[in-house]
């Protein structure tokens, strides 16, 4: 726009953002730089840690399409993570597939779950909301306990097919580079969200749904949208879980670390913006694992809340928070 | 079509026992100011909000533009060209000033969602200086002209102002007077619910005055004002 047209403006315009297709190209390009230094390490650790870390980075992203961008809080996020898990187990059992096609079905099965929960609880605002998210991760965990199909409260065991794909090393690897693309996928999807029309009227019902409406934004339908994919993400995040443990049980399913890191990372990170979620997810776990390899697997919720109480006192707004004097 | 954009028949609302609203009937002219003036609990705010659809409406029915208003939710009402501005100001504060009025550009449909229509809408309210600030660097005048700037995005045949002027002072009260006339002469028209009886008074071609959920006068603002029952309402016996 030039200043002929329009007056001159006492501050700076924001800097250009990056294009669409140089985000995607700058994504891929580091996906590829990780896999390839992990290689190199050539460790099944790594790849665990790298996968346990990744894995986070897809839930805490979809998390923050609904709890960050249109400001509902979600506490059934373990539902979501569970259900995508449990449907890799259901499915890999009746029809023999794959982790890939899994995952194609996790994506829908959360995509209908979100809808479904949106439908039943979006007129519902504020805790109202988030208690009836938390109701829908304890039926989801009755359901599962007693389905004795996909193992009850037993339990399933999932053994990793012995052929390793398209030439990678190990298993390990391979489950590694499918949750990194997976990563990938959901930072772009999160990014491309943010600066579309649809993340501008996430972000006025997010700040006020009654001045929103009468600008014109339709809300309860953005809302759906929101939810369906935020419940698929979440569902892809988890569909990878049995084939990373190669065991599965309810209660670590469903269990509580899911649901408040999923919240716990955006906050950390920071809500307003796709890379928010990324750095307080690759801060958190891999400061849980550091601690479950140091000290043990019981520290990793004390250091979350520990984290997040700090977080909430200095930075309110997370770590990009911190970085953006303007918001 | 006729020249009436705005029709309310026989308007109620009730919130539990309380009647706020009851057979309010209204026509508003296209291009006309209206004044909408009334104690406080007099039901000038929930008349809006039923107009709006923020509230639905027990009884009576609104036609705009011929159309009947029942069943519409206020973003497809907004959508119509039924927009409004609130009481004290909404405005999106996790959105730049630009931001804020790209919102009702993008999702109104009656218009381009660029960065020049928001700054066309900004220039047009005096706030294309701030156009990349929050809305908290903002000040009270500059928050209503923001209110101001979202609504007139929506270009809108029909524009409510809310008490725009309530808490401003004098100079302030005749830059939104100003800016209300500028948008009148457009072709727009508006319905102005104000305390600020200078504003009203000389902003509105007529008055139409609520106590206790009823009209009680609707006519000229020198009539209107002049009748004992208005008077009673504002002053008391």
């Amino acid at each position: 726009m030039s200043d002929a047209i329009i007056p001159a403006l006492p501050r700076p315009a924001p800097p250009r953002r990056l294009g669409h297709a140089g985000f995607w190209l700058a994504a891929a390009a580091a996906a590829a730089i990780l896999i390839l230094a992990l290689r190199g390490m050539g460790s099944e650790y790594a790849y665990f840690a790298a996968t346990f870390v990744l894995q986070y980075v897809v839930l805490a992203t979809a998390w923050n399409i609904l709890g960050g961008y249109a400001g509902y809080v979600n506490f059934g996020a373990a539902a979501f993570f569970a259900a995508g898990a449990y449907t890799t187990v259901a499915v890999g059992k009746a029809f023999g597939l794959g982790l890939l096609p899994c995952i194609g079905i996790a994506a829908m099965v959360g995509g209908a779950l979100g809808l479904g929960t949106g439908i039943l609880t979006l007129r519902l605002r504020g805790a109202y909301f988030a208690i009836a998210t938390l109701c829908l991760s304890v039926v989801l965990q009755t359901f599962i306990v007693n389905w004795s199909y996909v193992g009850g409260s037993r339990g399933a065991y999932i053994l990793r097919p012995r052929d390793v794909p398209f030439g990678f090393d190990s298993y390990g690897g391979y489950l590694c580079a499918v949750v990194l693309v997976l990563a990938a996928a959901a930072i772009a999807i999160a990014r491309s969200i943010e600066v579309s029309r649809l993340g501008l009227g996430l972000a006025a019902l997010r700040d006020d749904e009654a001045a929103a409406e009468a600008a014109g934004v339709p809300t309860l339908r953005l809302k759906l949208i929101a939810t369906s994919i935020s419940g698929a993400m979440m569902a892809v995040a988890g569909a990878p879980l049995p084939y990373l443990g190669s065991y599965i049980e309810p209660t670590s399913a469903f269990g509580l670390s899911y649901a408040v890191n999923a919240i716990a990372m955006p906050l950390i990170g920071g809500t307003a913006s796709w890379a928010g979620p990324l750095i307080g997810a690759v801060l958190l776990s891999s400061l849980q694992q550091a601690a479950t390899v140091t000290i043990s697997s019981a520290a990793n919720l004390l250091i979350v809340g520990v984290v997040l109480v700090v977080f909430v006192c200095v930075a309110p707004r997370g770590i990009i928070g911190l970085f953006r004097r303007r918001r | 079509m006729s020249d009436v954009v705005l029709r309310a028949h026989a308007v109620g609302k009730r919130f539990g026992g309380f009647t706020a609203l009851s057979g309010i009937d209204l026509e508003v002219r296209a291009g006309e100011r209206l004044g909408l003036i009334g104690p406080n609990g007099s039901g000038k705010s929930t008349f809006t909000n039923c107009l709006a659809g923020a509230f639905p409406s027990h009884d009576g029915s609104f036609t705009f533009k011929d159309a009947p208003l029942a069943g519409l939710k206020p973003h497809q009402r907004a959508r119509q060209g039924l927009a409004r501005t609130f009481q004290l100001p909404r405005p999106f504060r996790g959105l730049t000033v630009a931001e804020n009025v790209r919102v009702p550009l993008s999702f109104g449909g009656r218009g381009a969602a660029t960065m020049e229509s928001a700054m066309a809408c900004l220039e047009s309210v005096d706030l294309a200086g701030k156009a990349h600030r929050m809305p908290k660097e903002l000040t009270q005048v500059e928050l209503r002209r923001l209110e101001l700037a979202r609504a007139t995005a929506l270009q809108p045949e029909l524009l409510i102002v809310d008490e725009a002027m309530a808490g401003l002072s004098h100079t302030e009260v005749d830059q939104i007077l100003a800016l209300l006339f500028r948008l009148n002469e457009g072709g727009t028209t508006i319905i102005m619910i104000e305390h600020v009886m200078r504003a009203v008074t000389e902003f509105s071609q007529r008055l139409a005055v609520l106590v206790a959920g009823r009209k009680i006068a609707d006519g000229p603002p020198a009539d209107v004002l002049a009748l004992p029952a208005v008077e009673e309402a504002y002053l008391g016996r």
